[in-house]
């Protein structure tokens, strides 16, 4: 990877969220504040009184109205953004669904925080998880860098015409939304072309009035619901081209996920968002120990790239998935069971195990991730006791379910 | 390029999702006129022309709204539409004079 160094600034990750909002010119942003993510929009209230950014913010009552004002605009044609997490992203909960189903562009960026009861501000991934089914393109970085990266592309992706469905960049709460670290910024010369303004397919406009929302009787309404659903899975195509675009232009990119490590690897653990860089020195240090593990890092979430995976996955002889996330009462977190049917869709028997861990920010640490693979060396010989749903670092008397 | 919006009119000939407009959008204003929607009415408003002032409370009230204003009226201004009427029976409950009556709907 060729590295470009144009200008290099320290931004946190809310910060580079903004400033990327700023490059993509976006018309209209409506947003709520909520921790950890309000920076973002202080951020963007900032450009906007000084001028840098010639656009409408909008400080609303509720996350439900910051999302409805983001598909009101988005449906006249402005380029939208809003930002929110935990709670917030619940509260948009239904509406959500509305922007994926009028296929209107919105790009939201979320700070992920845990959600309540308790009370917790800090970072895992049970905000998105609640929204995986709602028909948004679902992106998780890793870094500083990647956050603006991702967010660049996802204006592209979200407006382009085979694609036309709101995206979600996903970036830990505090751990990246709030740590400083460089980044290679664009030049608003180089961002423009990247994202040129293009008349949209349909739009609200008053001289020529169509209807967005109208009823789906039961002889539309599946019709309706499957295309977009179908959309979702086409993106994957789009998003790799903006991705390798991005490459070719300014020398990064990220793929649909990517691997570490992984060429003879026997045991790996997939996993997503930040918290997988400590993944990856966890597996830098066992290689120099002789271990054969690898490190998968899936960067795109929804649309789920199974079919790829399942040929990433298929030779490994035990498998990890480490997530930040529960889904109670369940069989297993939620990534997991996407990977389960992936595996038992391609007759791929190999012995597997979910690792619960970071819940609420709890820290992932390189040697937690040493023990979950110890546990699947174990696992791999037949010999693990553990049960395979297991928690990472859980104070319990149940101790075969803790890691 | 694949066509992207269609009428409603057009729609119904169209079973396959892939013929359909993205983001299910109705491309035509006006569209739902096409619709008849007073099929579910249990009760219909007749208006007693001999009573009725013209005071255009109905027409306010009507929350569909299925009461037109006519300029060339010759029994009355106000006149219910029965194809958009849904019978819900406002008009008669507001009407000062209680000029309008909720009638059962014959089949
Ligand atoms: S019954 Fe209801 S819908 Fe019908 S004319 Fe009266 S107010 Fe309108
Ligand atoms: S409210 Fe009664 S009196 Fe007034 S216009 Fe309607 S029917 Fe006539």
């Amino acid at each position: 990877m060729k590295v470009i160094q144009k200008n290099r600034l320290a931004l946190s990750g809310n910060e580079a969220v903004a400033y990327a909002v700023k490059q993509a010119k976006v018309d209209v942003t409506a947003v709520y504040p909520i921790t950890p993510s309000t920076a973002v929009s202080e951020k963007i209230s900032e450009y906007v009184a000084k001028g840098e950014l010639d656009g409408e913010l909008l400080l609303v009552e509720s996350e439900h109205s910051a999302l409805s004002a983001c598909i009101g605009a988005a449906a006249v044609g402005a380029r939208v953004f809003t930002v929110t997490c935990s709670q917030g992203l619940l509260l948009m909960h239904e509406i959500l669904y509305i922007a994926s189903a009028l296929r209107v562009p919105v790009v939201m960026a979320v700070a992920n925080r845990s959600i309540s009861a308790p009370l917790n501000i800090w970072c895992d991934h049970s905000d998105a998880m609640d929204q995986r089914d709602t028909n948004w393109i679902m992106i998780f970085v890793l870094s500083v860098q990647e956050v603006y990266d991702r967010m660049i592309q996802a204006f592209r992706i979200a407006e382009d015409f085979r694609v036309r469905l709101p995206i979600m960049v996903n970036y830990d709460g505090f751990t990246l939304s709030h740590t400083y670290s460089p980044v290679d910024v664009l030049s608003d010369e180089e961002v423009s072309p990247f994202l040129p303004r293009r008349e949209p397919p349909f739009k609200l406009d008053p001289k020529n009035p169509i209807t967005l929302g109208a009823v789906g009787n039961p002889d539309y309404y599946m019709e309706a619901k499957v295309q977009a659903s179908k959309a979702l899975t086409d993106s994957l195509l789009v998003i790799d081209e903006v991705d390798k675009e991005f490459e070719k232009k300014f020398g990064r990119s990220y793929g649909i996920y990517r691997k570490f490590m992984m060429e003879d690897a026997e045991i790996a653990i997939v996993g997503m968002g930040s918290a997988m860089g400590t993944a990856k020195e966890a597996v830098r240090r066992l290689r120099k120990e002789g271990k054969k593990v690898g490190a998968l890092i899936l960067n795109i979430y929804r649309p789920f790239a199974y079919e790829m995976l399942a040929k990433e996955l298929k030779d490994l002889k035990a498998l990890g998935v480490m997530e930040r996330a529960l889904s109670p009462g369940g069989v297993s977190s939620p990534l997991m069971s996407d990977l389960l049917s992936t595996l038992y869709l391609n007759s791929i028997n190999i012995p597997t195990m979910n690792f619960i861990a970071g819940l609420g920010g709890r820290d992932i640490t390189i040697d937690d991730f040493r023990k979950m693979f110890s546990e699947l060396e174990l696992l791999e010989k037949g010999k693990s006791k553990r049960p395979y749903l297991t928690y990472v670092g859980l104070r319990s008397e149940e101790r075969e379910m803790v890691l | 390029m694949k066509r992207l919006l269609w009428r409603v009119d057009e729609m119904a000939k169209m079973p396959n999702m892939e013929d359909m407009p993205i983001g299910f959008v109705i491309s035509k204003a006006g569209s739902t006129c096409k619709i008849k929607t007073a099929s579910w009415r249990t009760f219909k408003p007749i208006i007693d022309y001999n009573k009725c002032t013209d005071c255009s409370w109905c027409w306010v009230y009507c929350p569909e709204p299925a009461i037109e204003v006519r300029t060339d009226f010759k029994k009355g201004k106000y006149v219910i539409n029965y194809d958009y009427c849904k019978g819900c029976g406002i008009c008669a409950e507001e009407c000062p004079i209680k000029a309008i009556t909720m009638v059962k709907e014959e089949i």
